[in-house]
C-alpha cells in the first residue's frame, strides 16, 4: 500500500510539469497584455516597454518558462503583478477559505444526497421518490449564483438568520494562525469567532452543494436499486435479518463505492463552483483569486493557483482510491 | 447633608446637560464605519497605484502638501501652510507645517518631501524601484529639481511653467509617505502604509477588508470615527443587501436598476453629484470619412444622447455638450453641443458627399466602465441611431488590454473611450485629448489643430486663473465646432449611504474622505 501511495505521489511530478506547460502556453497565447492592463488608459508606450522589461515579458517564451520552472523548483511562485504580493502568500491566505467551504459543502452534499438517494431507492416510485428526483433535477439545473442570491434574500435579508458576505464578522477579533478560521478559533478557544466563521459558511456551503447533492442523490438511488436486486440481499433477508441491518450493512457499503468516485470527482466541480459562490458571498478564496488573476492577466497568480488546484485535485483522487480498498476488500493495490 | 447637596448638584447638572445630549446635530465621536468596495486595493503606497479602490484608502491615511477643499477642486493648505510661486511660473516654494509626525513617529519635514519625490523620479535614488510608480510621469514629470531650503521649506523648480502643478500636489498620487517606513519595509512598503493622515493603518486581509483606526494626534483634529473598515464585496446585489441589512454604511457601485430601491428605503439616502469624467467616441480624424468635419458633425447630430442617458443609463448620466464636464472650473456655459437632430445629420452628410451614407467599423470594449455603465450595449444603441441616417456601423469588440493598446496606436477608425479626471484641472481634459503631441497616447482622435495647440500650451504657462479660463473657453469653442469626438455623456457620482452616516461629502475626484464623517449612535 505504502509503495503504491509513493508511486502515485511521484507520478505527480510529470503530471504537474504537463499542467504547468499547458497553463503557461494558455495564458501567454490568449489575447490581453498584462502590461497594458496594469498601466491602464494613461500609460505611455515608453512606460509599457519599461514595465515589460522589468517583468521579463520581453524575453522569448521558452526563457520565461525556464525561469518560471526553476523558480518553482525552489518553491518560489513569483510575485503577483496586480498587487506585488508573493503568490505563495496569496494562495496561502485564499486556499484555506476555499477548503473550509468545500469540505463543509461536501459534508452537506454527501449526507443529504446519500440519505435522499437511499430513501428514494427503498420507496421506489413513491411520492417521496418522485419529489426527491424532481428536486435533484432542479438542483442540477439551477444556476449557482441564482441559488446564492435567493438564499441570501430569504435567510439573510428577510429572516435575518445568517450573514451573507465575508468569512467572518468584520468586527471579529480573531488571531489568525493557519488562515483556517474555524481551526484558528478552536485553537485559540475563541468561540464567538468560531460561531461567526461557521455561520458565515452555511449559506455559501449550501449554495455550492446544490449541484453535487443532486448528482449524489441520483447516483446513490441507482446504485442502491442495483444492489437491492442482488442475490446476497435476498439471502440476507431470507436469513431473517432486520431490514435496518440489511440496508445499512449490506446495501449501503456496496452501493457507496461508485458514489465515492462521484464525490471525489465533484471536488473538481466544487472548485469551479467556488468561483461563483465566492464572488456572490464575497469570500476571499481561491476561486476569486483565480478570476481576479484572469481578468487582470496576472500570470504568476494564474499559474500558481492552477498548479495548486491541480495538485489538490490529484491528491483528493488519491485519497478516493485509497478509500476504495477500504470499502471494497476486493480492490487491492500493490 | 453632604449626600443631599450632592444629589442636588447632580440633578442640576442633568437638567443642564440633557438638552445638550438630546441635540442630534452635534457631531458624535466613536463607532466603526464600514465602506464596501467592489474590488480590493492593489497597493496602499500612493506612489505605486492608479487604482481608485486604492486611492480611497490612501486619502485617509496620507496627506499631500495641499488638498482639495471639501467637495470641490479648489486648493487649500494641508501639510504646507502657504506657498509662493515665482513670476515665471517655474519655482514653487512651500512652507511646511511644523510639529507633524508620521504614524511611525518619525518627523515630517522638508527632507521627507525631497525623499518622496526623488524616490519616484531619480533612478539613482537608493529606494527607487524600476517600473513601480505608474503615476509619477504624469503627476511629477514636470519637476526639474526639488530642494530642502531648510527644515520646513521646500522648493520645486519645474522644467517648464505648468499651471496645474498645485492641483497635482493635491492628488492622492503625490501624498507624502514616511521615508523611514520606505527604508524599513523595502519591497513590502506597498502593504505597509505609513503617512500623516487622519487614520492609521491596522491590517489588510486581501480581497476581504482593510482596517484603519483614528489617528489621535492628527494635526487637523482627531477624526470622529474610531475605526474605518474598507470591505470588498464584488457582487453589486450582495453589497446593496448588506447595506440594507445595516452591515455596511457607505458603498460604491450601484446598479442602475437599484436606484429606485435605494430611494424608497427609509434608512438609506442616495448622494448624487456630477462627476469629473466623460464618455466619448473618438473618430479618427486622419482616416476617411472622419477626416471630413461635416461627417464628424453629422455623427454628433445623429446620436440621441438624451435618450441614451435617460433610458439606457437609467438617469445615471448627463448629456455631454463638449469635452469638459459642467462642474469643472472654466466650463463654457454658452456651448450648445449637438442636440439630437437626424435631419441636420442627413443634410450634413449630403453636403459632405455621403448622401448615400457609408460603412465603418465601430470598436468597443465589452464590460462596463466607470464612464459607461452599460459596456458594449452603448455601441449597439449608437449603431441603431446611426443606421437611421444611413450610416452603417459594424461593431467590433476587443479585449480591454488589446483595445487600449491599439487605441493608443490609432488602429481604430472610431472607438469608444472615456476619461476620469486626475487633478480637477481643465488641462487634464483638454490637453490630454487635443494636444497634437499626445497622438499615440491620449489623443485618440488623432486631432491636430495648431491654434488649439498654441492655446493649450499658453494656458499651461500662465498662472493667472482668469486668463487661463479665457483660453480654455476658446479651446472648447473650437473643439466642439471641429467635433473630433462624438461627445456622449458625463456619469454622475452616486453613493448610497445609511442615514446614520453624517457629514459625508462627495468629492469631484470621487475619492472617499472620512476625516469629518461621523456616525449617529
Amino acid at each position: 500500500m505504502l509503495s503504491y501511495i509513493l508511486r502515485r505521489l511521484l507520478l505527480l511530478i510529470p503530471l504537474l510539469l504537463a499542467i504547468s506547460i499547458v497553463v503557461f502556453l494558455m495564458i501567454h497565447l490568449i489575447p490581453g497584455d498584462p502590461v497594458q492592463i496594469m498601466l491602464g488608459d494613461k500609460g505611455t508606450a515608453e512606460d509599457a516597454a519599461r514595465l515589460r522589461a522589468e517583468l521579463g515579458f520581453d524575453e522569448p517564451l521558452y526563457v520565461q518558462y525556464y525561469k518560471f520552472l526553476s523558480n518553482l523548483a525552489q518553491g518560489d511562485l513569483g510575485r503577483s503583478i496586480r498587487n506585488r504580493n508573493p503568490v505563495i502568500n496569496e494562495i496561502g491566505s485564499a486556499f484555506p477559505a476555499t477548503i473550509e467551504l468545500t469540505i463543509l459543502s461536501m459534508i452537506f452534499a454527501s449526507l443529504i444526497g446519500i440519505a435522499a438517494g437511499i430513501v428514494s431507492a427503498i420507496k421506489q416510485y413513491s411520492l417521496v421518490d418522485n419529489l426527491t428526483m424532481v428536486g435533484a433535477l432542479l438542483g442540477i439545473s439551477m444556476p449557482v449564483f441564482w441559488v446564492g442570491m435567493m438564499l441570501m434574500l430569504i435567510f439573510g435579508s428577510r429572516l435575518g438568520w445568517l450573514p451573507i458576505s465575508g468569512r467572518i464578522s468584520r468586527m471579529a477579533d480573531l488571531e489568525v494562525i493557519t488562515n483556517f478560521y474555524l481551526l484558528d478559533s478552536i485553537v485559540t478557544g475563541n468561540w464567538a469567532a468560531f460561531r461567526s466563521a461557521f455561520s458565515h459558511l452555511i449559506l455559501p456551503a449550501i449554495t455550492l452543494a446544490t449541484i453535487p447533492v443532486a448528482m449524489i442523490a441520483r447516483m446513490t438511488r441507482s446504485t442502491t436499486l442495483e444492489v437491492l436486486n442482488q442475490d446476497y440481499i435476498r439471502t440476507a433477508r431470507a436469513k431473517g435479518l432486520p431490514e435496518k441491518v440489511v440496508i445499512l450493512k449490506h446495501v449501503l457499503k456496496n452501493a457507496l463505492i461508485p458514489v465515492v468516485t462521484i464525490i471525489g470527482l465533484q471536488f473538481g466541480s466544487f472548485l469551479g463552483g467556488a468561483v461563483l459562490t465566492e464572488t456572490v458571498f464575497a469570500r476571499a478564496g481561491v476561486g476569486r483569486l483565480l478570476i481576479n488573476g484572469i481578468l487582470g492577466r496576472d500570470f504568476p497568480v494564474i499559474q500558481g493557483a492552477v498548479i495548486f488546484i491541480a495538485s489538490f485535485f490529484v491528491f483528493i483522487n488519491l485519497i478516493v482510491d485509497i478509500l476504495y480498498s477500504y470499502l471494497d476488500p476486493r480492490i487491492h493495490y500493490s | 447633608m453632604l449626600r443631599r447637596v450632592l444629589l442636588m448638584v447632580l440633578i442640576l447638572m442633568f437638567t443642564f446637560i440633557s438638552p445638550i445630549l438630546a441635540d442630534n446635530h452635534e457631531a458624535q465621536y466613536g463607532g466603526t464605519l464600514i465602506y464596501a468596495q467592489g474590488a480590493d486595493a492593489d497597493a496602499l503606497d500612493p506612489h505605486m497605484t492608479t487604482l481608485g479602490n486604492s486611492a480611497d484608502v490612501i486619502v485617509n491615511v496620507f496627506d499631500g502638501l495641499v488638498r482639495f477643499k471639501a467637495g470641490t477642486t479648489e486648493i487649500e493648505p494641508a501639510l504646507a501652510t502657504d506657498w509662493e510661486i515665482s513670476d515665471d511660473g517655474l519655482e514653487y516654494v512651500f512652507h511646511l507645517r511644523e510639529g507633524v509626525s508620521f504614524h511611525d513617529g518619525s518627523p515630517f519635514n522638508a527632507e521627507a518631501v525631497v525623499f518622496d519625490i526623488e524616490r519616484q523620479l531619480d533612478p539613482e535614488h537608493p529606494y527607487y524601484m524600476e517600473g513601480s510608480y505608474p503615476y509619477a510621469g504624469f503627476s511629477l514629470g514636470m519637476i526639474d529639481q526639488v530642494k530642502a531650503v531648510n527644515d520646513y521649506t521646500v522648493s520645486f523648480t519645474l522644467k517648464n511653467p505648468y499651471a496645474p502643478f498645485l492641483k497635482n500636489l493635491a492628488m492622492f498620487a503625490t501624498m507624502i509617505v514616511s521615508p523611514e517606513a520606505v527604508k524599513e519595509y523595502g519591497e513590502d512598503i506597498f502593504k505597509n502604509p505609513v503617512g500623516t493622515g487622519a487614520f492609521k493603518f491596522v491590517e489588510w486581509v486581501r480581497d476581504d477588508h482593510i482596517t484603519l483606526k483614528a489617528n489621535e494626534d492628527y494635526w487637523d483634529g482627531r477624526p470622529y470615527l474610531d475605526e474605518l473598515i474598507f470591505t470588498v464585496i464584488p457582487n453589486n446585489q450582495t453589497r446593496l443587501l448588506e447595506m440594507e441589512n445595516g452591515n455596511v454604511h457607505v458603498m460604491e457601485g450601484l446598479n442602475p436598476t437599484d436606484i429606485a430601491r435605494v430611494r424608497e428605503n427609509d434608512e438609506l439616502e442616495l448622494l448624487e453629484a456630477p462627476g469629473l469624467n466623460i464618455g466619448y467616441i473618438a473618430l479618427h480624424n486622419e482616416k476617411k470619412p472622419f477626416d471630413n468635419k461635416k461627417v464628424r458633425k453629422a455623427m454628433n447630430y445623429a446620436v440621441n444622447k438624451e435618450e441614451i442617458v435617460e433610458y439606457l443609463m437609467g438617469g445615471q448620466a448627463t448629456v455631454a455638450r463638449g469635452p469638459l464636464p459642467p462642474t469643472i472650473w472654466s466650463y463654457d456655459e454658452s456651448l450648445e453641443g449637438y442636440p439630437y437632430n437626424p435631419e441636420r445629420a442627413k443634410s450634413l452628410l449630403e453636403e459632405a458627399g455621403y448622401g448615400d451614407g457609408f460603412e465603418f467599423t465601430l470598436r468597443t470594449y465589452s464590460a462596463p466602465r466607470s464612464y459607461n455603465p452599460v459596456g458594449a450595449r452603448l455601441a449597439t444603441a449608437v449603431q441603431q441611431y446611426l443606421s437611421e441616417v444611413g450610416i452603417k456601423a459594424n461593431i467590433e469588440q476587443l479585449e480591454w488590454g488589446t483595445y487600449i493598446e491599439e487605441g493608443k496606436a490609432g488602429k481604430h477608425t472610431a472607438a469608444f473611450f472615456g476619461w476620469i479626471a486626475d487633478n480637477g484641472d481643465p488641462d487634464n481634459f483638454l490637453n490630454v485629448f487635443f494636444n497634437s503631441d499626445n497622438r499615440g497616447s491620449t489623443n485618440r482622435a488623432f486631432y491636430v489643430n495648431e491654434e488649439v495647440d498654441r492655446l493649450l500650451e499658453e494656458a499651461q504657462q500662465i498662472t493667472d486663473e482668469a486668463e487661463r479660463e479665457k483660453l480654455y473657453k476658446e479651446v472648447q469653442q473650437i473643439v466642439v465646432d471641429d467635433a473630433p469626438f462624438v461627445f456622449l455623456n458625463h456619469m454622475k457620482m452616486q453613493i448610497p449611504i445609511r442615514k446614520s452616516v453624517k457629514n459625508y461629502v462627495l468629492y469631484p475626484t470621487n475619492n472617499k474622505y472620512f476625516h469629518k464623517v461621523w456616525l449617529e449612535q
